[in-house]
């Protein structure tokens, strides 16, 4: 570690950064800052670019590996781009035995996606979720960050169409 | 802040409460929330606006009031009753029916056993205050344990309260918690932390989600009083990244205590300083085990390691460290108000105090309960539950998510403790609780969670990473039917290896699921075993 700080500068001059960089500062460049610091990055930039993750590791001062296993570790965090709109299918317990499995058949059908992909045109990525807490509302979807639950494999499709 | 200004508070709430005849409590937690509740409130407003009676009659969002299946919920106060499904369209449902003796077909009754079975202490807040703000909890004598404790009480006399109160931990290991606070308290050190175990994994369970959402300041408070008893002054809560809207109501409620001088330096005039910062989950169930949540605040990935040393001699970095559940902190307050013999009176002789419980599934009252330890389990899900919609059959209750196991009918009869649930292969876990009908089938349901475990093992111990994949292949071969006899051996036995030599309690529990359906479901496993060919 050098005896004074070295400012890294931000791969681009993409305002977004700034965020990033604040983050960073809140925690005073400490090394435990990665997780937080990937979350503003993904908050940002809607993932995790490979020349994030180096940005990431330089300037707080932590090997590209330890970074990039963090970011592979945790499910919240993506290395793929989203696609433009982002539908989440809970798959929590409560959510299971009342039929998401058949709300993800539907979707997965319809638009030849699977969980965790995102379809040929970059219009939809299909997401899973362990459980999203609405199970009160069982099945529960989020879609484009708006929790929605009491779902049918119908009224989803329905929702999905208003993207095309 | 002084005692004072504390009463201060109270009485200029009191006092702008007593200027309206009524006031309509409407739930802006996220269950109702994704229904429009927000809409719901402007509509109110509106509404009140066009017949002049917005003087009279106020309109404030307030947290989670149980029954998420009927929401979005409106209730009248004082007049204690409650209006279900209200969306923009229909408030005026609510606005124009607001005569006590007036009835309309969205009115819930009071008097059904969903509301009056229950028995809240950590819910007591929920859906009566607006979470947003500070002044209304300290209204329903917030934060007023803190002061007390800082006041008259020295840490080891609040150590013993909370081993007198019989409290044990409400994450799922029902560790006794005052036991955990005096071991803190006695580690040698000067730095200690206290973190809040926010990070609500197990699917099918939001109870921790509803209590943030719906009452913040509350576990302020429970961290602050931990904080004062084993001698810290810096704790984080770890909260799940799926949780905006609780982690914007705790950075809220943070600030505001911040300003108001709960929490900060120099509290209430004393030399106890105790600040709080947030540090969020990035969905990985294991971080709910202790070290792996702590390796998760430290910045790395979050893997477990063997124990001791446990956090409360070396945790996080290094340091003492005392780590509860939300449920468990959120208990404390209401412990030092009310005393220790209060709470202890409540419960059964093993498991004392209340739980809180996220019951869903199969079951016509969905939503977030708390009942006192003891009621059983036919009461919770027959009476407060309300039965099976659709006539259906009762088939099991799934208790304790991936780390617990489904009970069949015969036992609807035990009363709900820590023991009786690890007795039948179960156990009592953060709360959530699964209701499954005659059409749900218990080997999918074992798969279930068995996929469940091996996608979040982490991966550092064999017997975990390996033998969950191992028994999730030879489910999948019962699912399709293409099992053998001796793969129910081979089933038996690997879950008997994964219990007894994985790492963390991710491992050691997994297998239940398996366990206890093969235990009390066991012939639909053996429908699915292929004739042998001869």
């Amino acid at each position: 570690m050098p005896a004074y700080p070295v400012k890294i500068q931000p791969p681009s001059d993409d305002k977004r950064w700034g965020l990033v960089m604040a983050t960073m500062k809140r925690h005073g460049y400490q090394s435990n800052a990665v997780i937080e610091t990937l979350h503003t990055v993904q908050e940002s930039f809607g993932f995790l670019e490979d020349d994030s993750l180096r940005f990431v590791s330089k300037a707080l001062n932590v090997p590209l590996s330890k970074v990039y296993g963090v970011a592979t570790f945790y499910h919240f965090f993506t290395l793929k781009p989203q696609g433009k709109h982002t539908c989440v299918v809970c798959m929590g317990t409560a959510c299971y035995v009342k039929g998401a499995g058949e709300i993800m058949e539907a979707i997965s059908q319809k638009y030849h996606v699977h969980p965790g992909e995102t379809t040929e045109n970059g219009n939809l990525s299909l997401v899973t979720a362990r459980c999203i807490g609405a199970c009160g509302l069982a099945p529960a979807g989020v879609f484009d960050g708006e929790v929605s639950g009491k779902l049918t494999p119908a009224d989803t499709l329905t929702k999905l169409a208003k993207w095309e | 802040m002084t005692l004072e200004e504390l009463q201060e508070i109270k009485a200029g709430e009191e006092l702008a409460k007593s200027q309206k005849k009524k006031s309509l409590h409407v739930c802006v937690a996220a269950g109702c929330m994704s229904q429009n509740a927000d809409g719901v409130v402007k509509a109110l407003q509106e509404k009140l606006r066009e017949k002049n009676l917005e003087k009279e009659v106020e309109v404030k969002g307030v947290g989670c009031m149980g029954l998420c299946a009927a929401g979005p919920l409106v209730s009248v106060e004082p007049d204690n009753r409650m209006f279900q499904e209200i969306s923009p369209a229909n408030a005026h449902l609510v606005t124009d029916n607001l005569e006590i003796g007036k009835r309309t077909t969205n009115d819930l009754p009071s008097d059904s056993p969903f509301f009056t079975r229950q028995v809240k202490i950590v819910t007591e807040n929920c859906g009566v205050i607006n979470p947003e703000k500070i002044e209304e909890y300290i209204a329903a004598d917030g934060y007023l344990a803190l002061y007390a404790v800082l006041h008259d009480m020295e840490p080891a006399e609040v150590v013993q309260n909370m081993i007198k109160s019989g409290l044990r931990g409400r994450g799922g290991g029902g560790y006794p918690t005052g036991l955990k606070w005096s071991t803190v308290s006695k580690a040698a050190g000067q730095k200690k932390y206290v973190i809040c175990n926010a990070d609500e994994g197990d699917p099918g369970a939001f109870m921790d989600r509803s209590v943030l959402e719906s009452d913040p300041h509350r576990i302020l408070e429970g961290m602050a009083i931990a904080a004062y008893a084993i001698g810290a002054d810096e704790g984080f809560i770890y909260v799940r990244a799926e949780y905006p809207l609780a982690i914007s109501r705790l950075k809220t409620a943070i600030k505001q205590a911040e300003r108001k001088g709960v929490l900060g330096s120099t509290i209430f005039g004393t030399t106890f300083n105790f600040s709080v910062s947030i540090r969020l989950g990035a969905g990985a169930f294991v971080c709910g085990e202790e070290t792996a949540l702590i390796a998760s605040i430290e910045g790395g990935r979050g893997t477990p390691r063997p124990r001791p040393p446990y956090p409360a001699e070396s945790g996080l970095w290094g340091k003492p460290t005392l780590i509860n559940n939300v449920e468990t902190f959120a208990n404390v307050a209401p412990i030092i108000r009310k005393g220790a013999e209060w709470y202890s009176s409540i419960g059964t002789e093993s498991s004392k105090g209340t739980k809180v419980f996220a019951l869903a599934g199969q079951v016509v009252n969905t939503g977030l309960i708390e009942v006192p330890m003891g009621m059983s389990l036919r009461e919770i899900i027959f009476e407060i539950g309300g039965g099976i919609p659709g006539g259906r059959k009762f088939k099991a209750v799934q208790t304790g998510g991936p780390s617990g196991g489904c009970i069949p009918e015969e036992f609807l009869d035990i009363r709900v403790d820590y023991e009786s649930l690890t007795k039948l292969g179960s156990i009592m876990g953060s709360g959530g609780m699964i209701v499954m009908d005659e059409n749900s089938n218990m080997v999918d349901v074992a798969r279930y969670f068995m996929e469940f475990c091996m996608s979040e093992s982490c991966g550092k111990c064999v017997p975990c990473r390996v033998g969950t994949a191992q028994i999730y292949d030879l489910l999948t071969r019962f699912a399709e039917k293409q099992a053998t006899e001796s793969d129910l051996v081979l089933l038996e036995e690997l879950c008997d290896v994964v219990k007894n030599t994985s790492l963390c309690g991710l491992g050691q529990s997994a297998p239940n699921p398996v366990l206890s359906t093969l235990k009390y479901f066991r012939h639909e496993y053996l429908e699915r075993i292929q004739a042998e060919v001869i």
